[in-house]
């Protein structure tokens, strides 16, 4: 992790700008007593009407300066507050995004969002305004110090002493409220989750009417970060006062004090003025000072939240001299491989088997078994924890993960979409090199051109998050195109086409086959949208049960049996010897797909 | 429908700052007494910082000046009592403000959740759901100071700002109408300067949101990001995104820190004419030295009030947008409500009536189209039918997730939109495609359908859906804990879940959309014969493609185009040689 005073690094000069500015301003604040001094020594009793009007411009000169100089100074601050925190939210955004699947598996959305965003906020307010007045403080009762020294050093002391103090005192506060914020960082991580939940569960809190239960989960939630914050106001308040107390009581004695100097004539009367207004000119740093130290703390805070992230590490690695394929042909192998997550059973057992590039392999399986997991082993979402998995006859553990993850097109079962044009949801991965004819011809092919293109504004339609506003099936149809649309050598389908009508996932089938030098793996459910792979495999609790051709495992008479006999029972009774196999059968297929082009009626949108 | 994307600022109603502003005060007029409370406090703190320059003045002019020892001694030792006991009350203040504000917050909180929970669809499905999270938690956060302060500091320093007018005129008018002569100039620069960031700080928290909204999608697909390769792609997008949020803040604040500028301006001119108009044109003797000083002392209190008021006035205008997001939310009313006359539905049977149903989303393209149809009580109905046909539509109906744009919908002859939701939906069982787990255990997942219901009907109705055996095979059963939207589960085993949910709801009417699509064949089946001796006699809708899953159905309904084609049961309709028929064929050819 780059550590905050790096990032502050980075806008040295800027910042270096702003504390001149700074300095500038606040000397100039300190000039003003001296030319009230001077009015009052000098022009009042001393009669010298005479330097008026320079005083009179004196003020107006610092009056101007610190409009231009505050400006600057404020202004600075603020920009590189939003810069520093703008580069920590683009390095946390690429850390997180560079972690592996199993740190999603286990982090919460709403929790990610609080860190980027709220609590990016907290420093961004401790290196802007927070920071500049703290400077400001320091620098403030620096000179004020001095300059009381060269009026009179004893009774300075007491001033010194006074901030001695506060100083003590807001290191303490510090310590106490760096807990509750933390505690609070957390609550509000929290809060974002139960609320993210809610909204994106609304259909199925709807569906149950259960709006008052979610709301009382939130009151507990929303109770909880109360007296949390009500927690840290306890700390401030037992703490807070101090700093009330020295800056009233610091005047008030030097007045005392002095006062007795001008008695004794160890200052002379304008001094002493000087002196008093410089002390209640401390006042209000001093005070601010508790202010700055409970944002502060804050976003300290903060910073230990995000540190923990920066802690958490890829799994998924890529090895130091990767090798570099140039041209990936498609073969996929996957030999003796198993794979269980972190303290959980098994997930998969002992899986061999090989595609050739441009076959077809099926693979079908009870919920549950493990079919989803083959794929992201294959793109190394997760690693295999035994065997191995090759590309082209290269483990792919080590291949870089982009070549890895370019090489396979993945539809994925669970089908995402952003809230973006469908377009863009199309390109995705590659929204800078894909042209629209490509987009239009992977929507094509995936059946989806025409319901796209009966929309007002066709692919630069904006869609609903996750694809709100487009039917089940739509949705699926988008999430082909988008892996079509990158022509990667290997495609996989993950029952991609279970909301399609038959009509439509025939239709994409046949366009599918086309795909000649494209190796293919289909997940499904359905007998038909495996029938046509060159090997099927039937996976069962995380092994494979059967595996063979769809012809091979009819006459097994085993689970692919089963399923087919309970998806077209009835129907192979009818017509059962016409194409279980032999000639008939395969011509009865061809028909199909000829007939493909004219199945408009039935073609459904 | 249109939808809001993460790219695209939303649009905001115009409404009057002054009308937030009083709405937010209504929140701080519940705690009346406390801020009164707090005010006579700070009216303690105002008299004793109006009265220690005074005290100065004494101190110098009659003590010091007349080498008073004793005096001097006497005079500060009061104004020591007087200090100390400000800085008890202080204490006090600030716990009270901290508690009115927390309270506060907690309330706005809660009422804007409340309420987004009533809205309906067309609300959620229409804005990305890190928009909405910034409004819960961001908009809401950026109150707790402008609430606080508009107490400590609007009031006592408006208080003190006038006390001090009163004081330097009762001392000398000339010399206070010099010191204040540059105050017309700052009002009118401070209006300005609003005017000009107000619409500034909107856009920046326009952006704040798109950032929060790219950040939430980001995060919640960061799977299919990362199968794609996309990372680059969406970190150019994060940039341009912050690039938007950094220049938009950098709009608002080059306007809004010039407040200080204009200040500082405006402090310098008045010393000027202080001076001027004391010593130049009243002339050295009219003024007495310890007035000078008192006066320069009160000029420096009337201005740093004026800081603060302005401070906070800069604090209005950069939060108040949040404000007004807020309310925006709390003005949007639902558009499927129960009505005022809306009495709960008692226990239902099961007799679905659709009435000449027309549908429309948009008023423009008609969903459903005059459609009929009678439903006894027990009956199993599938809907069948390609993409878009009207389906989701009608079960839609029947829950009264929409409203009939024309004809009516009757559950056992009570029309739908007379009956509160609550009832309504409470004794239905609603499955759609996208099942929803919440992070927490599976069995509290189950639970979710019935919140009383036991340990026992929860494995029950696992059982029933086939989902106990696999539940079992994790580590810790029923008690393993799932990560946001069933996390680590395959898509057929949130399905089961989400079945077992509906299962132990205990539903009086139930709706499968899709309901079994991620689960094998086998499964199904299984699913299948379980629910029936649970749901035995209790009228339900099935839509599915995979014709094996509906064909033990008592009525099928064919529809497309928002119509009901045909009707009937399986083998009648195969008879038919129909729309069913052909699409039974098809899948049989695809096989």
């Amino acid at each position: 992790m780059k550590k905050i005073s790096n990032y502050i690094w980075d806008y040295r000069f800027s910042y270096l700008g702003a504390v001149l500015s700074l300095l500038i301003a606040v000397t100039l604040d300190m000039a003003a007593p001296r030319l009230t001094a001077r009015v009052v020594d000098d022009v009042i009793v001393g009669g010298k009407t005479g330097e008026l009007k320079y005083l009179l411009l004196g003020f107006l000169g610092v009056g101007l300066g610190r409009c231009i100089f505050q400006y600057v100074k404020e202004y600075t601050f603020d920009k590189n507050g939003a810069r520093i925190s703008g580069d920590m939210r683009r390095d946390l955004f690429r850390h997180i995004q560079s972690l592996s699947a199993d740190f999603f598996d286990r982090t919460n959305t709403g929790e990610l969002m609080a860190r980027v965003k709220e609590d990016i906020d907290h420093i961004w307010d401790a290196v802007g305004y927070v920071g500049m007045l703290l400077i400001e403080v320091f620098y403030h009762t620096g000179i004020i110090l001095v300059c009381m020294c060269m009026i009179n050093r004893k009774l300075a002391m007491l001033s010194a002493a006074a901030m001695l103090l506060c100083g003590t005192v807001a290191v303490m506060m510090e310590r106490k409220l760096g807990a509750v914020y933390e505690a609070i960082s957390e609550e509000n991580a929290v809060l974002n989750t139960v609320a993210e939940e809610n909204l994106g569960g609304v259909r199925t809190v709807k569906a149950f009417a259960r709006e008052a239960f979610e709301i009382d989960k939130f009151l507990s939630h929303n109770k909880r970060y109360y007296d949390l914050n009500m927690a840290q106001s306890k700390v401030f308040v037992r703490y807070y006062p101090v700093f009330t107390v020295i800056s009233k009581v610091l005047p008030l004695l030097t007045l005392l004090v002095g006062g007795r100097f001008v008695i004794g004539g160890e200052m002379t009367l304008g001094e002493m003025t000087a002196f008093v207004e410089y002390s209640m000119n401390i006042v209000w740093p001093m005070e601010m000072l508790g202010w700055l130290t409970n944002s502060f703390s804050s976003a300290v805070a903060s910073n230990r939240k995000i540190r923990k992230i920066y802690e958490e590490t890829p799994t998924v690695t890529e090895v130091t001299n990767p090798v570099k394929l140039q041209d990936v042909r498609g073969k996929v192998c996957f030999d003796h491989v198993s794979f269980h997550k972190a303290d959980q059973h098994e997930i998969l057992r002992d899986i061999t088997f090989t595609v050739e590039a441009g076959k077809t392999l099926g693979i079908m399986g009870t919920t549950g078994a493990g079919k989803t997991s083959i794929i992201q082993l294959l793109q190394r979402m997760y690693d295999a924890t035994g065997g191995a998995i090759y590309l082209d006859d290269v483990d792919i553990r080590s291949l870089t993960l982009e070549q890895l993850r370019t090489s396979v097109s993945f539809v994925m079962q669970d089908v995402f979409l952003f809230s973006d044009t469908i377009g863009d949801n199309i390109k995705l991965g590659k929204k800078r090199y894909l042209d629209f004819k490509t987009v239009r011809k992977a929507s094509t092919d995936a059946q989806a051109s025409g319901f796209i293109e009966r929309m007002e504004k066709q692919y630069d339609t904006v869609i609903g998050e996750r694809g709100v506003g487009l039917s089940g099936g739509q949705k699926q149809r988008i999430s082909i195109a988008r892996a079509l649309s990158k022509k990667n050598p290997i495609l996989v389908l993950d029952d991609s086409t279970s909301a399609l009508d038959t009509e439509t996932e025939q239709t994409i089938q046949q366009t599918l086959a086309k795909l000649e030098s494209t190796t293919k793996i289909i997940i499904g459910h359905r007998i038909s949208a495996v029938r046509g792979a060159d090997e099927i495999l039937v996976l069962a609790d995380g092994a494979i049960a059967e595996r063979g051709t769809h012809e091979e495992l009819l006459r097994k008479r085993g689970l692919y049996y089963e399923t087919y006999q309970s998806q077209y029972g009835e129907l192979s009774e009818a017509g059962a010897a016409a194409h279980m196999d032999g000639p008939g059968g395969e011509a009865q297929g061809k028909q199909v797909r000829e007939r493909g082009g004219e199945t408009d009626v039935l073609q459904f949108i | 429908m249109s939808f809001n994307s993460y790219k695209d600022d939303e649009q905001s109603t115009k409404r009057s700052k002054i009308q937030t502003l009083k709405r937010l005060l209504d929140y701080l007029f519940v705690y009346k007494w406390q801020i009164v409370f707090v005010l006579a406090i700070m009216g303690y703190g105002v008299a004793v910082s109006l009265v220690n320059p005074l005290i100065m003045e004494s101190a110098i002019d009659d003590y010091i000046g007349q080498n008073d020892f004793r005096g001097l001694y006497r005079l500060l030792g009061i104004a020591l009592a007087v200090n100390l006991a400000l800085v008890a009350t202080v204490k006090l203040r600030m716990y009270i403000m901290a508690k009115v504000c927390n309270r506060i917050l907690l309330t706005i909180r809660q009422e804007l959740y409340t309420h987004i929970q009533k809205l309906d669809f067309a609300f959620f499905d229409s804005r990305p759901t890190g928009k909405i999270l910034s409004r819960i938690i961001g908009d809401i956060n950026s109150l707790k100071d402008v609430l606080s302060n508009c107490v400590t500091t609007l009031v006592p320093d408006g208080l003190t700002v006038i006390a001090v007018i009163v004081i330097m005129v009762c001392k000398n008018p000339a010399l206070a109408f010099a010191s204040l002569l540059t105050l017309p100039f700052m009002a009118a620069a401070t209006f300005y300067i609003e005017y000009k960031a107000h619409p500034r700080w909107q856009s920046f928290r326009k952006k704040s949101a798109n950032l929060n909204a790219f950040i939430h999608e980001d995060m919640a697909g960061i799977r299919i990001i990362q199968s794609f390769h996309a990372e680059k792609e969406t970190e150019n997008t994060f940039d341009e995104l912050l690039q938007e949020h950094r220049n938009a803040f950098f709009d608002a604040v080059r306007m809004s820190d010039s407040f200080g500028s204009v200040i500082d301006l405006s402090w310098g001119l008045g010393c000027i004419f202080l001076y001027f108009t004391g010593i130049v044109v009243l002339g050295v003797d009219a003024v007495s030295l310890g007035t000078f000083i008192a006066f320069g002392t009160y000029l420096n209190m009337f201005w740093q009030p004026i800081h603060n008021i302005s401070n906070f006035y800069n604090q209005l205008v950069t939060n108040i947008a949040g404000a007004e997001r807020i309310f925006e939310i709390l003005d949007t009313e639902p558009s499927i409500a129960d009505g005022a006359a809306a009495k709960p539905m008692p226990e239902i049977a099961g007799e679905v009536v659709f009435d000449h149903v027309d549908f429309s989303y948009d008023d423009k393209v008609k969903v459903l189209d005059d459609v009929s149809f009678s439903i006894r009580s027990g009956e199993t109905i599938a809907l069948v039918g390609p993409t878009g046909a009207g389906k989701t539509t009608i079960v839609n109906l029947i829950s009264r997730f929409y409203d009939a744009t024309g004809g009516a919908v009757r559950i056992d002859g009570q029309d739908v939109r007379e009956v509160t939701l609550n009832s309504l939906r409470g004794q239905m069982g609603i499955m759609t495609q996208d099942n929803f787990l919440f992070s927490g255990t599976i069995r509290e997942n189950i639970r979710y359908g019935r919140l009383d219901a036991t340990d026992e009907e929860i494995e029950a109705a696992a059982r029933a859906v086939n989902a106990h055996d696999f539940i079992m095979k994790l580590e810790k059963g029923y008690e393993t804990v799932l990560s946001e939207r069933g996390g680590g589960l395959s898509v057929g085993q949130k399905q089961l879940l989400a079945f077992a949910r509906t299962m132990v709801s205990d539903p009086k009417i139930l709706i499968l959309d899709e309901a079994t699509s991620s689960i094998d064949t086998k499964t199904e089946l299984l699913v299948q014969e379980g629910i029936e001796h649970l749901l035995a006699g209790r009228t339900s809708f099935v839509i599915a493609h995979r014709l094996s899953t509906i064909r033990k159905a008592d009525r099928i309904f064919v529809v497309d185009d928002g119509k009901i084609l045909e009707e009937g049961s399986a083998d009648e309709l195969m008879e038919k040689k129909g729309i069913y028929y052909q699409l039974y064929m098809a899948q049989f050819k695809a096989c």
